[in-house]
């Protein structure tokens, strides 16, 4: 038919060649392969999948084969379009294919050169499959898969205990959310006998709240973990010790999507369960201004973009939140757009400053790496909502709904705005703007890593008003009719993104000192902040202490005490007679065990003899 | 009638296969005086011959199944399962000790016998119907594995880990014998399915009938090394020889379970009441004493004898959910459980080098540096273990807690799924050290995979992937056989 399994299957193609092959291949051909794979991915998407369903109208399902049969409950490998699907697949396989190329430049000196692509296209596999899902399970194969890739990435220059440090925290915090998810899963098999959706979604309105409600909560807790939101968020921030293209691919434009792209895949489960979607609500709120405080202090310019991506995050759950669906795909694309440039650009300025990463060594790159500024404006214009820009639609989109729901919130958006302006623009003039401050001299990246730059910066700029993409899903989320306050409210948030742009311009270019006074001045505050409130420290006093003490100091001394050593409670070293064999038996080892069992029993043996009684 | 009592063909075809292997087993020991020097492998070899026939034994047997021998056995679908599932066990176990033994100089036939006779214990364990003869298995399979743990006499680990086996193991098997001596006394039957119709009648007294269930959990518990008998496991799988500890962590435990699924979801069913409570204390106990302990362990064989504490505990799950649902995803994760760890333990032989002087952790470093091939086959296992989609081990998992959400043990599936997330820590540390440090002296000086323990790495590797993506087949065996005759 489409042969919709090619979408996922040349990426994986390509995985093979670069994994096993890769050792041998020269670089040339590594290229062809990672980048190759993931074009005629796309290609196929856009020339062939795309034109011929009317871009996800006549949706498509296919079914490959099936994976469980199990009395009446059956799940199968089965891949489905709509029109939510099909803009997954250009923002995944598009915006994937750029960052591709761009690696190719960018990546060029590292070691284990066919590793990382490998990994790459592994993950563009997961990614597809997640998006291709036409059932939970499936979904839930892709959405373990991009997690084990992410770990694979972020940890890719192991060399660094810091970047294997970071996987592991991402891994581990993920396995948070995937218990969540697991749950949700569960409940959804018994309360509705299927993972497809299509059956799901069918019955879902007529089950009891209580249960739709804990079913929206738990894959929110899943959300939370993909998507990096309150509380789980901390792992987003650290995973930035992975290559950049990484960092734009994975933890900006695709993956960390997916928990918006679930709950909007579920949409009928949620709208039917109103407490669930305050919670979203009000944790993407809560993440939204959290991580952009956070932002304003950070100086590796990594980490700036980091918290703004679990900041631009929160946005799209406070749309999912407020049941504007679209708005938040319409935001989870522009950001895409604006934000995979902000990392690829980011990357540039690394590399222009021989992978300095401190903002504060940076400076007057302008003159060094006109190009790079070009497009880092045109992106940090569109983060900041600028008039025209993707960003300023989709962001509108969400403000606007969120007055609807709730005027407070879009205050606090507002304030967000404000933020996100201020310290996206801040980077940007303290990497621009003034003397160059770093080592060495600053130069332009080659145009491999340029080129992609540059398409990305058309779409940050047009973007919004290409792709109206409520318009595209009116089917899926009906349109919100327009209210009175609507130009007002626009013209609000622009105010704000352009105070906060102006303000940063003040602070970083006209008056330099005053930032440090105002730092001075709030003293304690600032601190906090700037240390990210701690969190992390908080974390592993709270959590992570805890358990690692208490399975050695509590578990260890009850449970493990017991070792073999040989030497110490083992058979004596010369002679093996039986006096040796009785030693062993006296050494407490073993009757401290027999002791252990005979206790378990007794206490077995009473508890059971009292529930046959008591029955 | 017993007097003249003529076996007739389906009594000889339904135990077939233990036939085979304890006449593999005898004749070893019988052409051992006349063989050794010669030809080295020769036993390994025999044993393998006599692990297919016996296999081919019970599959013909399933053609035929029924109640055998004065319905002292019985040959159904269940039976097949665990007897087909325990002989494969067998055969990487051969596998995985060709060059083990080579390396320790300690080839001989009685190797070979003692693991051919715990499989024969271990089949009839899994087509028994009669209380005295899964006792009489039982001891067959355990008496092997206790000499087994302590083969190579010369070093004081094995002989620690046997005399600790050994001690433990008769002091647990006495409480399971008194088990049966009491179901006797209580039905005046040792017959499985007698048993379930005189509990399911009225007038049975429960407080009788739940000590005897206690008995025999307590009897059971430890020899599938649930929590609170647990403690023998990692002490033994770190003593024992390597190939021995990759059998003893699984054929004696899938037969163990066999059994457990067996006495509880036909004899035992009708009191299932007083007897969930316990198994759901126990279940939980041992998955977090297996998943906490296992976090700061430093060596691998002890670390996967804790992990395989924490498998028993989510096994003992699907035994909580006392449903054909449960069964079923049991039998499932018996099989997945019983390749990844073959396979997990197959590098650890691998590694371990002369005396077994490295598997501790560390001493796996750099080996995706040093042996590409082995570090991603290894990483199969831990995905498996961790539960990762695609492998076997994940539809494991989702099955059992699954089996809990449907008869409501909503608690014990939060904390069983939570505990698993605990896991994914440990088994994540293999990965860190295998692909992220340098290689360190034990990876350096690592000898290249022989054909032997590539068979035992890369055929359950092949299964995990085939349970994980193709589970079909054995699923809907283990789903047709898990009504257990009712």
């Amino acid at each position: 038919m489409f042969k919709l399994w090619l979408i996922p299957l040349l990426p994986f193609l390509g995985f093979l060649i670069n994994g096993i092959l890769g050792k041998k291949l020269p670089k040339l051909a590594i290229n062809a392969v990672a980048i190759g794979s993931v074009l005629a991915s796309f290609l196929w998407v856009a020339l062939v999948v795309g034109p011929s369903s009317d871009w996800g109208a006549h949706k498509l399902h296919a079914h490959y084969f099936t994976w469980i049969a199990s009395g009446n409950f059956h799940v199968g490998w089965d891949f489905a379009v709509d029109k939510l699907t099909m803009i997954m697949l250009m923002i995944v396989t598009g915006i994937g294919s750029l960052i591709h190329i761009y690696a190719t430049g960018y990546m060029d000196h590292e070691g284990g050169y066919y590793r990382f692509f490998a990994y790459l296209n592994l993950f563009m596999f997961f990614m597809l499959n997640l998006v291709l899902a036409a059932n939970y399970l499936i979904l839930f194969v892709g959405w373990e898969g991009v997690g084990l890739c992410s770990y694979l990435l972020i940890g890719f220059y192991f060399h660094k205990k810091s970047a294997t440090t970071a996987g592991n925290k991402a891994f581990i915090v993920n396995r948070v959310g995937d218990f969540g998810f697991a749950l949700a899963m569960f409940l959804i098999v018994i309360s509705f006998g299927s993972l497809d959706f299509s059956k799901v979604f069918a019955k879902a309105p007529g089950a009891p709240v209580e249960t739709l409600t804990a079913i929206a909560l738990l894959m929110l807790v899943g959300a939370a973990g993909k998507s990096a939101q309150i509380p789980l968020y901390v792992w987003l921030p650290d995973a930035m010790e992975g290559p950049t293209p990484v960092s734009a691919l994975i933890h900006a434009a695709t993956m960390v999507t997916a928990g918006v792209y679930m709950c909007s895949r579920s949409a009928v489960i949620f709208l039917h369960a109103p407490i669930a979607m305050e919670t979203v609500a009000m944790i993407g709120l809560a993440t939204a201004v959290f991580a952009a405080t956070i932002g304003i202090t950070q100086n590796d310019i990594k980490k700036v973009f980091a918290y703004s991506t679990v900041s631009q995050l929160g946005y799209m759950f406070l749309g999912v939140g407020v049941g504007a669906f679209s708005a938040g795909i319409w935001h989870l694309m522009t950001h895409a757009f604006f934000k995979a440039l902000l990392f690829l650009g980011a990357g540039s300025v690394i590399h222009a400053c021989h992978g300095e990463q401190d903002m504060r060594q940076m400076g007057g790159l302008k003159k060094y790496a006109p190009w790079t500024c070009i497009v880092l404006a045109c992106a940090s214009l569109a983060i900041a909502g600028f008039p025209g820009t993707s960003g300023f639609f989709s962001k509108d989109a969400i403000l606007t709904a969120a007055f609807e729901h709730a005027p407070w919130m879009f205050w606090v958006g507002v304030v967000t705005a404000g933020m996100t302006a201020f310290y996206v623009w801040r980077a940007f003039w303290m990497t621009f703007w003034g003397e160059y401050r770093g080592h060495g001299k600053p130069h332009e990246s080659p145009m491999v890593m340029l080129a992609p730059l540059m398409v990305l910066a058309v779409l940050s700029l047009a973007g919004g008003f290409l792709f109206n993409v409520p318009e595209i899903l009116k089917d899926m989320f009906p349109l919100k009719e327009e209210i009175p306050e609507e130009h007002m409210l626009m013209g609000i948030s622009v105010a704000a993104g352009l105070i906060g742009i102006a303000l940063s311009w003040y602070m970083y270019v006209v008056n330099q000192e005053l930032p440090g006074k105002i730092a001075n001045a709030l003293g304690p505050i600032y601190r906090l902040v700037d240390d990210k409130y701690r969190v992390d420290e908080a974390y592993d006093a709270a959590i992570v202490e805890p358990l690692i003490e208490g399975s050695s100091a509590v578990l260890w001394k009850a449970v493990d005490a017991g070792t073999i050593d040989g030497a110490v409670n083992g058979v004596g070293s010369q002679a093996r007679g039986i006096g040796q064999i009785l030693k062993l038996i006296q050494s407490g080892n073993i009757r401290s065990y027999a002791t252990w069992i005979l206790a378990g029993s007794v206490v077995i043996i009473v508890l059971m003899g009292l529930a046959g009684g008591a029955h | 009638m017993l007097a003249n009592f003529t076996p007739t063909a389906s009594d000889i075809l339904r135990f077939l296969p233990e036939t085979i292997l304890i006449a593999a087993g005898t004749l070893m020991m019988v052409l051992d005086p006349f063989l050794t020097a010669s030809k080295p492998k020769f036993f390994g070899h025999l044993s393998i011959v006599a692990f297919l026939a016996a296999m081919f034994a019970a599959v013909a047997a399933n053609g035929d199944p029924g109640f055998a021998y004065s319905n002292l056995l019985i040959v159904d679908g269940f039976a097949t399962y665990f007897r087909i599932l325990c002989i494969t066990i067998g055969i990487f176990a051969v596998f995985s000790s060709y060059h083990y033994l080579d390396r320790e100089k300690a080839e001989t036939s009685e190797y070979h016998a003692l693991i051919l006779f715990a499989v024969s214990g271990q089949c009839l364990m899994a087509a028994a119907n009669d209380l005295i003869m899964i006792f009489i298995g039982l001891e067959i399979s355990s008496i092997a594995s206790y000499v087994l743990a302590g083969y190579l006499r010369h070093d004081k680990r094995n002989n620690e880990a046997a005399l600790k086996y050994f001690l433990l193991g008769s002091f647990a098997t006495g409480f399971l014998l008194y088990g049966v001596a009491l179901v006797y006394g209580i039905t005046g039957s040792t017959k499985l399915n007698e048993i379930h119709k005189i509990m399911a009648a009225p007038g049975i007294s429960l407080v009788m009938a739940s000590v005897a269930a206690a008995l025999m959990i307590i009897g059971l518990g430890f020899k599938v090394s649930g929590a609170p008998f647990q403690m023998w496991a990692p002490d033994v799988y770190q003593g024992a020889p390597a190939p021995v500890s990759a059998f003893l962590a699984t054929a004696p435990k899938a037969a163990a379970f066999a059994i457990f699924l067996r006495i509880f979801m036909t004899a035992f069913q009708p009191i299932a009441s007083s007897w969930e409570p316990i198994l759901w204390m126990m279940a939980l106990l041992s998955m977090t004493i297996g998943n906490f302990a296992a976090l700061t362990q430093k060596n691998v064989k002890r670390m996967l004898g804790y992990s395989s504490i924490a498998h028993a505990g989510y096994l003992l799950v699907a035994l909580t959910s006392r449903s054909e649902i449960g069964v079923t995803a049991a039998m499932f994760y018996l099989a997945a459980y019983a390749l990844m760890n073959i396979g997990a333990f197959a590098v650890v032989i691998h590694m371990a080098g002369k005396g077994e002087t490295n598997v501790q952790i560390d001493d796996m470093a750099g080996l995706a540096k040093k042996q590409p091939f082995t570090a991603a086959v290894l990483t199969v296992f831990v995905l498996s273990l961790i539960g990762v989609p695609l492998t076997g081990g994940f539809f494991g998992k989702f099955y059992i807690f699954r089996a809990a959400l449907e008869s409501n043990l909503v608690w014990l599936a939060v904390l069983g799924l939570l505990n698993s997330a605990v896991a994914a820590y440990y088994y994540l540390r293999l990965l860190v050290v295998m692909y992220m440090h340098e290689p360190s002296e034990a990876t350096e000086a690592l000898e290249p995979l022989t054909p032997g323990l590539r068979v035992a790495l890369v055929l359950p590797a092949i299964g995990t992937f085939i349970l994980g993506i193709l589970p079909g087949f054995v699923l809907n065996f283990a789903r047709d056989a898990a009504s257990l005759g009712k």
